[in-house]
């Protein structure tokens, strides 16, 4: 082989930077693609959706004319399945972090819970309404309620929830658990006053990452059997149903609902192009709440790697 | 003395007391911690046992042999036919055109960010990433069916107004953030010190990148793939709204078609009901479609097992 000449060997070495240089460039181009992606989005939604977003548009029920149809309906049941979810998939994805991290011991059982969780993640979330439309719908009798949308969607998140939870723990350094110990504090005293107060910004950003999951999810609850069409609220506790019949306080968690999600599927499956303003406007509420709950939660992370040391 | 005497003992007991009670309190928690974590495995006992017995009914009036081989979908015709490979295509046509999409594009992503750009990059890139996949599946269909599906109309004038191909191109920029964050983690985790072997024999960036990293996060970045895959075959809405819901046994991108997904939402849109036959099918198809995401994901956890390298 013939040696190089300087000549060759800089030609070779600006061929290897000019790669490079196309390379990056690709992938300027990808992450910028997916940015486009993003305000062509929200931006197309905005302009189409802009004159229904008024006051009315959130005050008024579906109606079967485009130009009356609103999302209160929608919003309050969003609102309130989330009430449900939160109250459902909080406590227990804690508590079960908090377990796998602090108590469960290393055996078979640990195992198969880790095994589990991981693999739960991964279930397609249609598969979970079809879970609670056999379970919850039908087995338990709770209908098409807001207390089946919101265990279905508890269900979904729960790993999302347990996972970020135990990532905060074990961020928590060990010479926490023993100074407690030593101070003669049992375990539960340990985690009660220690490990989940300092744990809970970490606890906190994965709750509000799997509530905008959540509140997004639209296949779990059409399976469920949840209406399209909802023009009623649910019943509001204390206040009188019917004739001499007043609302109990959890009335309203066995009341048919429909969600944003549902609301928008539903009118961009209609023919007329009138109700894809609809669609748009609503949408467009949809990511702003989406998009914002991110934002808090992005935002909460990165204060929490900036302020934390041990 | 001796009543002092008892007095102390009488601290005592009351200490030795309140320790019991304490212990047996202790106990009683971790008992309810363990249950909230047994909670996820009732969950897919629930889910095993609710999809085998609902399709157990259903495979009593429908051979298994039919189910697999049939080429027509119309469990709600009077004519009913029940062949899910239907449907199947419907699921892998648009889960390939998502592939196509989503595995080199996430890749090129991974790979920009865990090998090029500096850190500022990376803490814009990352959360804008986050932010995509966390855009409702409604709205990538909305975004598949009034902006997509026209704009490819430009290109395409014979694209139907529904079509695997804008469903799956969206379903694929909806999976991209996964790739790209699971590829780079698996990229970053490779010992520095393996680039800077390759840097000091003249590689180039791009050079070490290929032929260095890659290769040793292969593993990780299989694994990547693989859970994107899961997300293409079980995704729903995105295909509900922009690929049309009509059975349609096809390997071409260009038409409208059912998944298996989208005919369950179809199936729960309608008012069939409880115990029917029709009621059993999406049972049915939800069955196989856990089936085909096991499966991937077995052979995810195979690939990881036979190309793990460690440092």
């Amino acid at each position: 082989m013939q040696p190089m000449t300087t000549e060759q060997i800089r030609s070779l070495i600006a061929k290897g930077k000019a790669k490079d240089t196309i390379f990056q460039a690709l992938g300027i181009f990808c992450l910028g693609l997916g940015l486009l992606v993003i305000f062509l989005l929200v931006g197309d939604m905005l302009l189409r959706g802009m004159e229904r977003l008024n006051l009315e548009f959130f005050t008024s029920f579906a109606s079967r004319r485009a130009g009356q149809a609103g999302i209160l309906s929608a919003w309050v049941g969003s609102l309130l399945v989330m009430l449900v979810t939160g109250l459902a998939a909080v406590p227990l994805g804690v508590a079960a972090g908090v377990y796998l991290e602090e108590y469960a011991k290393r055996n078979w059982i640990t195992d198969i819970i880790e095994i589990n969780i991981t693999n739960l993640a991964a279930v397609p979330s249609i598969v979970y309404g079809l879970l609670s439309l056999g379970i919850f719908v039908y087995a338990f009798g709770f209908g098409q309620s807001i207390l089946t949308a919101g265990l279905t969607l508890a269900l979904l998140i729960l790993p999302i929830v347990i996972v970020s939870t135990r990532e905060a723990i074990r961020a928590i350094p060990a010479m926490i658990r023993e100074g407690s110990m030593a101070v003669g504090a049992t375990r539960w005293q340990t985690c009660r006053y220690h490990i989940i107060p300092y744990a809970m910004p970490g606890i906190l950003t994965g709750v509000i990452i799997g509530l905008a999951r959540a509140i997004g999810e639209t296949a779990p609850i059409i399976t469920i059997g949840a209406l399209t069409f909802i023009a009623f609220l649910p019943p509001v506790p204390f206040t009188e149903m019917s004739e001499g019949v007043s609302a109990g306080l959890f009335d309203w968690v066995m009341s048919p609902f429909t969600v944003m999600p549902i609301q928008i599927f539903n009118w961009t499956s209609r023919p007329d192009p009138a109700f894809e303003i609809n669609a748009a406007a609503a949408g467009f509420v949809l990511m702003v709440m989406v998009l914002s709950m991110n934002a808090i939660a992005i935002y909460l992370r990165y204060k929490m790697r900036k302020n934390i040391k041990w | 003395m001796s009543s002092n005497n008892a007095s102390d003992l009488h601290q005592v007991s009351d200490r030795l007391a309140k320790n019991a009670m304490r212990n047996v309190t202790e106990r009683l928690i971790e008992f309810v911690l363990f249950a909230a974590a047994a909670v996820s495995v009732l969950t897919t006992v629930g889910i095993v046992y609710v999809l085998v017995s609902e399709s157990f009914h259903f495979f009593q009036n429908v051979s298994i042999v039919d189910f697999l081989t049939d080429t027509q979908w119309t469990p709600l015709f009077d004519d009913a036919h029940y062949g899910i490979m239907v449907l199947i295509s419907g699921t892998l046509v648009s889960s390939g055109v998502a592939l196509l999409v989503a595995i080199p594009m996430g890749t090129i992503i991974a790979i920009y960010l865990s090998e090029f750009a500096n850190g500022k990059v990376r803490e814009i890139a990352k959360p804008v990433l986050e932010l995509l996949g966390g855009i409702p599946t409604i709205v990538f269909g909305y975004f598949a069916l009034l902006i997509i599906t026209p704009l490819l109309q430009k290109i395409l004038p014979e694209l139907p107004g529904f079509s695997l191909l804008s469903a799956g191109l969206v379903m694929g920029i909806m999976i991209v953030p996964y790739i790209a964050s699971l590829s780079e983690d698996a990229m970053r985790a490779v010992p520095m010190s393996m680039r800077e072997g390759s840097y000091a024999m003249g590689g180039t960036k791009l050079y070490t990148a290929l032929h260095v990293v890659v290769p040793a996060a292969i593993s990780g970045l299989a694994a990547s793939y693989i859970l994107g895959i899961s997300r293409a075959v079980g995704e729903t809405m995105i295909l509900a709204v922009a690929a049309g819901m009509q059975p349609n046994l096809t390997w071409n991108p260009m038409e409208p078609a059912a998944t298996i997904t989208s005919y369950i939402v179809q199936v729960a849109l309608g008012d069939l009901p409880h115990g029917s036959i029709g009621y059993q099918t999406i049972f049915a198809a939800g069955l196989t479609l856990l089936l085909i995401t096991l499966l991937f994901n077995i052979a995810g956890q195979w690939l990881r097992r036979r190309f793990r390298e460690a440092y």
